[in-house]
């Protein structure tokens, strides 16, 4: 009779844990959406300048990842990195100024949307050339195992990224001097407009780690959860030293590539079908599932909304930067 | 260290050496570095005395040779990495152009990038078109690097050094014409990134060369001794940042310049050098600059023909024969 209440009581406790932990999680992933749409809003009102890569649907991959790191770990993104930036801290007000190009964004003005950047939390940069963070994100887990301090480095890049040569060079040396690395291809089965299949001769990206000697894994990237648990793994496998892993997160761009392109060429009903999986609709209905009271997740929603309003209104107040400023940090 | 006679290759191991004795944090690795010693044999010992731990050889992966330097800078090494052959540049462009040299400015100064790259410059060999370039002028336009030209071991020691422990990214140009070049080396001034070298003083031409070419107008100042002209020879050293301040005194005082370069001259050092000057002092010059420099061909493979294509000390003599004639 007591080993059963231990037991219900273990359960109860697990539970509430892990209702938390996934308000939290629904917290992080509302405050993307809300800073992605708001930045197609801007567009708009011309308050963004060249052009900006959206992730709305791919929210579960970068919170679910960065989900497991800690403080000594690293992440590198892609231009379509908003959303894994924020997913490591970086403060919603500070990135909108930043995609506005003011004084008090992430960089400074000088980045912009496609090179968000917070080294504070870990965030080591977003890179506009396909490809080019996966030998630096190798660099990075290569220093940690150099300096001993356990820290790993994820890299998330997208799906077309597999066919350029430095995801090969950085695959291959990863593994071979088994970097604390992890390597997570969000595939959103768009390379720019090019559907994956007019792209790519295979089917499952994640068959290229065969190559590389390291393990391949093909996980739901709309289900917050289920990306922890196969990050989980992967970070426990690098911080043991036993070296890299690929991780194919299978997700859906919602929207086009960028600003430009209104996606035609999507087959009739496929978006459709994606929104339907839409990671925050699957999260909204795991949590109801549980014990989640209702009223809590549509208190959550307000407050995050809220939230991602006034940090771009603040932003919008912040000054341009000074002319001057452009000549600064050329070299340290 | 006293003053050691090294050869131009010595000096480069001794000073990779001697940043690595001195701080844990610098390392080496790229394609046969380690227990082959390098291709050039420039690093050869230093795995064998600094451990595989900190020389590593890596694959054929120039793209993953220069991003694993620059991720490893971020977390505070210093890396020292070989692309081998300078022309090997081209593979990996975007990492040295639009990664290397941009990722502090993009950060607005989150991130320093101390990664030194060494690279193997230069024709005379008979390596033909793809082995044989000089590629300081690839990356003129790229702000954010810091180039470097050795062209004794005396100054290949200094800069190497001064380029390891420099916080930012350098392109450190070695030239494989002078590998077996003797000299002496010392530490007692390694404060030379962005300092120009008067090697040799004269009152009726300045001739600023670079690497083999400084060889060679030194060979040409000889010829032009006996013919009672005085030139005096500038090495540059430092291709960026450039010491315009040695060149414009020089020509305060001799009223005429000669670039002397190995490469074409399109879009090269020698070519802004002169437009930079022609724009400010223009004053000073009793006749118009003049650029040598190698033909505007790729470079030949043939023994006659790259000897040809090479600027010898007798075009050097010839042109300063016509500028002085003006």
């Amino acid at each position: 009779m007591a080993a059963e209440r231990t037991a219900a009581t273990r359960r109860v406790v697990e539970k509430t844990k892990s209702d938390e932990r996934g308000l939290e999680l629904l917290a992080k992933m509302l405050e993307i959406r809300g800073v992605e749409d708001e930045v197609q809003r801007m567009f708009t009102q011309g308050l963004v300048r060249g052009t900006t890569h959206l992730c709305q649907g791919q929210e579960a991959v970068a919170v679910g990842v960065c989900a497991t790191l800690k403080q000594c770990d690293s992440m590198t993104c892609t231009y379509r990195g908003h959303g894994a930036v924020l997913a490591m801290g970086a403060q919603a007000d500070a990135v909108f100024g930043e995609i506005m190009g003011k004084a008090k964004g992430l960089c400074g003005g000088k980045g912009g949307s496609m090179h968000l950047t917070d080294v504070a939390v870990g965030a080591y940069g977003a890179f506009a050339i396909v490809g080019a963070h996966l030998p630096i994100t190798v660099g990075l887990a290569f220093a940690s195992r150099y300096l001993g301090d356990d820290g790993v480095s994820v890299c998330f890049f997208g799906d077309g990224t597999t066919n350029i040569g430095a995801f090969h060079e950085a695959l291959n040396l990863a593994s071979l001097w088994k970097t604390p690395a992890i390597f997570v291809c969000e595939n959103n089965l768009y390379g720019e407009y090019s559907p994956l299949r007019t792209t790519t001769p295979i089917e499952r990206l994640a068959d290229r780690a065969a190559s590389y000697g390291m393990p391949g894994v093909v996980v739901d990237g709309n289900d917050v959860f289920a990306v922890i648990d196969t990050a989980e793994e992967a970070v426990a496998r690098a911080r043991a030293g036993e070296g890299p892993t690929l991780i194919e997160a299978l997700t859906y761009r919602q929207v086009g590539h960028s600003r430009s392109d209104p996606a035609k060429y999507r087959p009739p009903g496929e978006l459709e079908e994606w929104l339907a999986r839409d990671p925050i609709v699957l999260l909204e209905r795991k949590l109801a599932e549980d014990v989640t009271d209702p009223a809590r997740i549509a208190e959550l929603k307000e407050q995050v909304r809220q939230a991602v309003l006034e940090a771009l209104e603040r932003a919008k107040s912040w000054p341009d930067p000074e002319l001057d400023a452009r000549f600064a940090n050329v070299l340290a | 260290m006293s003053v050691t006679e090294l050869t131009y290759r010595q000096a480069i191991a001794r000073a990779i050496a001697d940043e690595m004795e001195i701080d844990d944090r610098v390392l080496l690795f790229g394609e046969d570095v380690g227990a082959a010693g390098g291709v050039f044999k420039a690093t050869e010992g230093l795995q064998e005395r600094f451990g595989p731990a900190r020389v590593l050889d890596t694959p054929i992966s120039e793209q993953a040779i220069v991003g694993c330097a620059i991720g490893a800078s971020l977390r505070g090494l210093r890396p020292v990495i070989e692309i081998m052959f300078a022309d090997f540049a081209g593979v990996c462009f975007d990492q040295l152009a639009n990664e290397l040299a941009k990722y502090r400015y993009m950060t607005n100064g989150q991130v320093t990038v101390p990664v030194t790259v060494r690279l193997a410059n230069g024709a005379g060999g008979g390596f033909g078109a793809q082995h044989s370039q000089s590629v300081e002028n690839w990356f003129l336009n790229v702000p954010g690097l810091t180039i470097l030209t050795p062209a004794t071991p005396g100054d290949a020691y200094a800069l190497l050094r001064a380029a390891i422990r420099d916080v930012n990214p350098v392109l450190y140009l070695e030239h494989k014409g002078l590998y077996n070049l003797t000299g002496p080396v010392s530490d007692a001034d390694l404060d030379v990134i962005g300092r120009a070298s008067v090697v040799r003083e004269g009152s009726d031409i300045t001739l600023v060369a670079s690497q083999l070419m400084r060889h060679r107008a030194l060979e040409a100042a000889e010829l032009l001794a006996a013919e009672n002209v005085s030139a005096e020879v500038i090495d540059p050293r430092t291709m960026v940042p450039f010491d315009y301040e040695t060149v414009r005194s020089s020509i305060t005082k001799t009223n005429n310049l000669i670039c002397v370069q190995e490469c074409s001259p399109g879009g090269s050092w020698g070519a802004t050098l002169i437009a930079t000057l022609a724009g400010d002092s223009l004053e000073l010059f009793d006749a118009p600059p003049l650029l040598v420099g190698g033909d505007n061909t790729p470079i030949p493979y043939s023994g006659a023909l790259e000897a040809a294509w090479l600027p010898s000390p007798e075009r050097i003599v010839d042109a300063v024969r016509r500028t002085l004639a003006y």
